[in-house]
């Protein structure tokens, strides 16, 4: 008999084969082997950005809604709803549209999604201190030794830590539940929307062996296109292969692969994985050619990303700069500065310069903007022997972030983010 | 064409020459070496498009001629050749390869046509001047390290040069790259007064300065608006100049730095290479705590821990703390040939001065980091 608990009422049901909850008779039964001695989750917010639209705006709760840009855009992110037409994530908007007409198209609000994943990862973090954070709406919390703390088993955390936020902060989450995070995170995309999978030890290897090597993490498509060119397809003949043999053949690559392929990840959850890059970009409405209104729009994505890397109090060593042309040709372009800088100034100054070099031959359908190799913002634009009003540039900017941070973000602009009414 | 000549000399020449040459290049003849042999000599020309050396050498001439071939090749050839050994190069025969021989070893490189070799036209020099090699040399060496790599900012790729007025003009070779400022004099030679303010690239630069390397003698100089040519041992390399305008780096230079520190250059540089040894690969700070007759050296890493050393200095003034980049202090200190360096410093925010105490013809500027 296995142990079980109601996802409804909390209680740990004892009758063998019970189908519903003896107490609430709630069918949301969770019954594994091991489900009360698992402990590394994976949280996964379902359909993030299209369920805050649809918290925010209870007209759109019944209506399929799409987040994603414009006519020319792809879509970000399709509530269930949407998806039942056929949508789906980074599919051209205009297919999205002719497959549901119906859809409500929003613009994406990133800002406005980011305080909610904050605010949902600010629940986790009440668990405990090891939440590590994937993307806006996805992490893994590592609930192993708490169990004396909370006075409770990690499943039943968890799953009194997914009603919470649906009851405190209006939308789902999917939960995966195993021993590691590679695990973890392949259940909780069994049973999504607002869903809770169990991943034991005992059935990894017998549910490892079913997928497609591509649910690996690290094999995408020319690690997937190697492995297919030898015959495999299924995580499962991996399984049979010896390590050395995958070693040889795939490198460091085939070690983790003999790893993964038996559910062995010694990764732990690290609460400080670092950011890597701040970056922001855009899709416009109609291909563009014309250098000034290629800069025009690359100062105000240059002043998005400055304000993000103040904010965390970060500065990028590496300017990078993303164009795709008309022929979705994607080119792009990066540069190492002498100091580290987070000032939209300077990370224009460089995205400019490197812009200027690619315009002329191309239209172009996509620009973007971004620093790299981050590190604290303390080491952030030295004062500057010959260049005095850098610093004074600098000041103004800073002054400029907190008039905006009292005021909205509009309430004061830098004369290059002003169209031209004279044009 | 057919030449022989001994393998020491070649590879000289061509070790210039291949350096001018760019590793990648998208017009393939710029990737080749110009080779032609008349009278008894023979001339080796690369250019980058910006840049050109032409270096002649004395060799045994069989055969008049010419061709080119690709530069790095023919380099690591030579490089690799027995000391000693006498090459014969060959090209204009049968095979339309250039043929190397030297002892029992054989190649046969491809080559494409001289008369598609891009030439470089200099146009009018209108100021020349000769500098002795060392002099020249001084000006360079101790003021490159300075040159900014930004590409933002191309008006400081490279190193400044121009005659002071007054009644003993100076040639002063100034780099930049915002963070320490390097300025070097010599008195003016003959000739140069009339000089324009030029801005010579960081390439031709280093290009020039491998050129005269432990060299003797006068280099002539020749200079327009836009271009540079120097002549020396048998080597003409001719430039482009940076077409920009560079800062007026005299405001940068403060007069008002009242606090002296004489430090020994080298125990100085050894103690803070010691310290800086625990900085973060960000920061690189080290703060230095003047106090009279003493500096202490102090390195805070909040990772890996700190470092503090004293040593004794001459010191007088008030007692202060600024803090610096340690690799910016070490290159300046490096610079210096004196044991004694000596700062000028007016507080923790203003830009530093660093001085040789033996030789007044080197300033630098250097700005503090906040610590």
């Amino acid at each position: 008999m296995s142990p079980a608990l109601c996802r409804n009422c909390y209680t740990r049901i004892e009758a063998a084969n019970a189908r519903r909850c003896p107490s609430c008779h709630s069918p949301r039964v969770l019954r594994h082997d091991e489900v009360f001695t698992l402990g590394v989750a994976h949280v996964d917010c379902d359909a993030f950005y299209a369920a805050v639209e649809k918290r925010d705006n209870p007209d759109l709760a019944n209506k399929p809604v799409i987040i994603g840009g414009g006519k020319r855009g792809v879509v970000s992110t399709a509530c269930y709803l949407a998806r039942s037409y056929g949508v789906h994530s980074a599919m051209p908007m205009f297919k999205a549209l002719k497959a549901c007409p119906d859809a409500t198209v929003i613009r994406p609000r990133m800002s406005h999604y980011s305080a909610v994943g904050a605010e949902v990862k600010a629940l986790m973090r009440e668990l405990t201190p090891l939440v590590e954070s994937l993307s806006i709406d996805e992490a893994f919390v590592d609930l192993r030794g708490t169990e004396r703390l909370h006075r409770q088993s990690p499943a039943e955390t968890m799953v009194k830590f997914a009603a919470r936020v649906e009851k405190e902060i209006g939308i789902t989450v999917s939960v995966g539940l195993s021993y590691c995070k590679f695990l973890a995170k392949m259940a909780s995309d069994l049973d999504k929307p607002k869903g809770f999978s169990v991943i034991g030890e005992t059935e990894a290897l017998d549910f490892l062996a079913r997928q497609p090597v591509s649910m690996i993490w690290g094999v995408g498509k020319s690690m997937g296109n190697k492995l297919a060119r030898d015959g495999i397809s299924t995580i499962g003949q991996i399984q049979k292969m010896d390590e050395k043999t995958l070693a040889k053949r795939y490198g460091a690559m085939g070690l983790r692969l003999a790893q993964l392929s038996h559910g062995q990840d010694a990764r732990r959850v690290n609460p400080s994985a670092p950011m890597k890059s701040i970056s922001n970009e855009t899709t416009f409405f109609e291909d563009i050619s014309n250098p000034e209104k290629l800069e025009e729009i690359l100062w105000g994505l240059c002043e998005n990303v400055s304000h993000r890397a103040k904010k965390s109090n970060l500065a990028g060593e590496t300017v990078q700069l993303k164009l795709r042309t008309d022929q979705f040709k994607t080119i792009s372009r990066s540069r190492t500065l002498a100091d580290p800088t987070q000032l939209a100034d300077k990370i224009f100054a460089h995205g400019a310069d490197m812009l200027r070099k690619e315009v002329g031959a191309h239209k172009f359908r996509l620009i973007g903007i971004g620093i790299a190799n981050l590190c604290d913002g303390d080491f952030a634009d030295p004062p500057d022997l010959i260049d005095r009003q850098g610093t004074k540039r600098a000041e103004a900017e800073r002054a400029m972030d907190k008039v905006r941070g009292k005021f909205g973000k509009d309430a004061i602009a830098k004369g290059r983010g002003i169209k031209s009414e004279r044009g | 064409m057919k030449i022989t000549i001994e393998r020491g000399a070649l590879l000289k020449s061509l070790s210039h020459v291949q350096s001018v040459v760019e590793r990648r290049n998208t017009i393939p003849i710029l990737s080749n070496v110009l080779i032609q042999a008349s009278g008894g000599a023979l001339s080796f020309t690369a250019t980058d498009l910006d840049m050109e050396i032409v270096e002649s050498l004395v060799a045994d001439v069989i055969e008049e001629g010419g061709t080119t071939a690709p530069a790095h090749t023919l380099y690591d050839i030579v490089r690799k050749l027995p000391d000693g050994s006498q090459v014969q190069l060959e090209s204009g025969g049968k095979d339309p390869r250039l043929m190397l021989r030297a002892g029992r070893s054989e190649f046969a490189l491809a080559c494409l046509p001289r008369e598609d070799f891009p030439v470089l036209s200099a146009g009018e020099l209108p100021h020349s001047f000769a500098i002795e090699a060392k002099e020249l040399a001084k000006l360079i060496d101790k003021s490159k390290f300075a040159i900014s790599m930004e590409e933002t900012r191309y008006y400081l790729n490279g190193i400044y040069f121009h005659v002071t007025d007054g009644k003993s003009p100076k040639l002063r070779a100034v780099a930049t790259d915002g963070h320490r400022l390097a300025r070097v004099e010599t008195d003016a030679p003959k000739g140069s007064e009339s000089m324009p303010g030029i801005i010579v690239p960081r390439k031709t630069v280093l290009e020039i300065s491998r050129l005269i390397e432990d060299g003797d003698g006068p280099v002539q100089v020749a200079v327009s608006d836009a271009k540079i040519r120097f002549e020396f041992d048998g080597a003409v390399l001719t430039s482009k100049l940076i077409d920009g305008t560079f800062p007026d780096y005299n405001r940068v230079i403060p007069d008002g730095n009242d606090k002296v520190l004489a430090v020994n250059g080298k125990e100085f540089s050894q103690a803070v290479d010691r310290v800086a040894t625990i900085s973060t690969e960000k920061s690189r700070a080290v703060k230095l705590n003047l106090e009279r007759g003493r500096l202490g050296l102090a390195v805070t890493n909040p990772e890996s821990g700190n470092a503090n050393e004293e040593i004794l200095v001459d010191y007088n003034a008030d007692p202060m703390e600024i803090g610096f980049n340690a690799r910016y202090l070490l290159d300046i200190t490096s610079q210096l040939d004196g044991e004694e360096a000596r700062f000028l410093l007016a507080d923790a925010g203003a830009p530093t001065i660093v001085r040789d105490a033996k030789d007044d013809a080197v300033l630098y500027v250097l700005m503090p980091m906040r610590v």
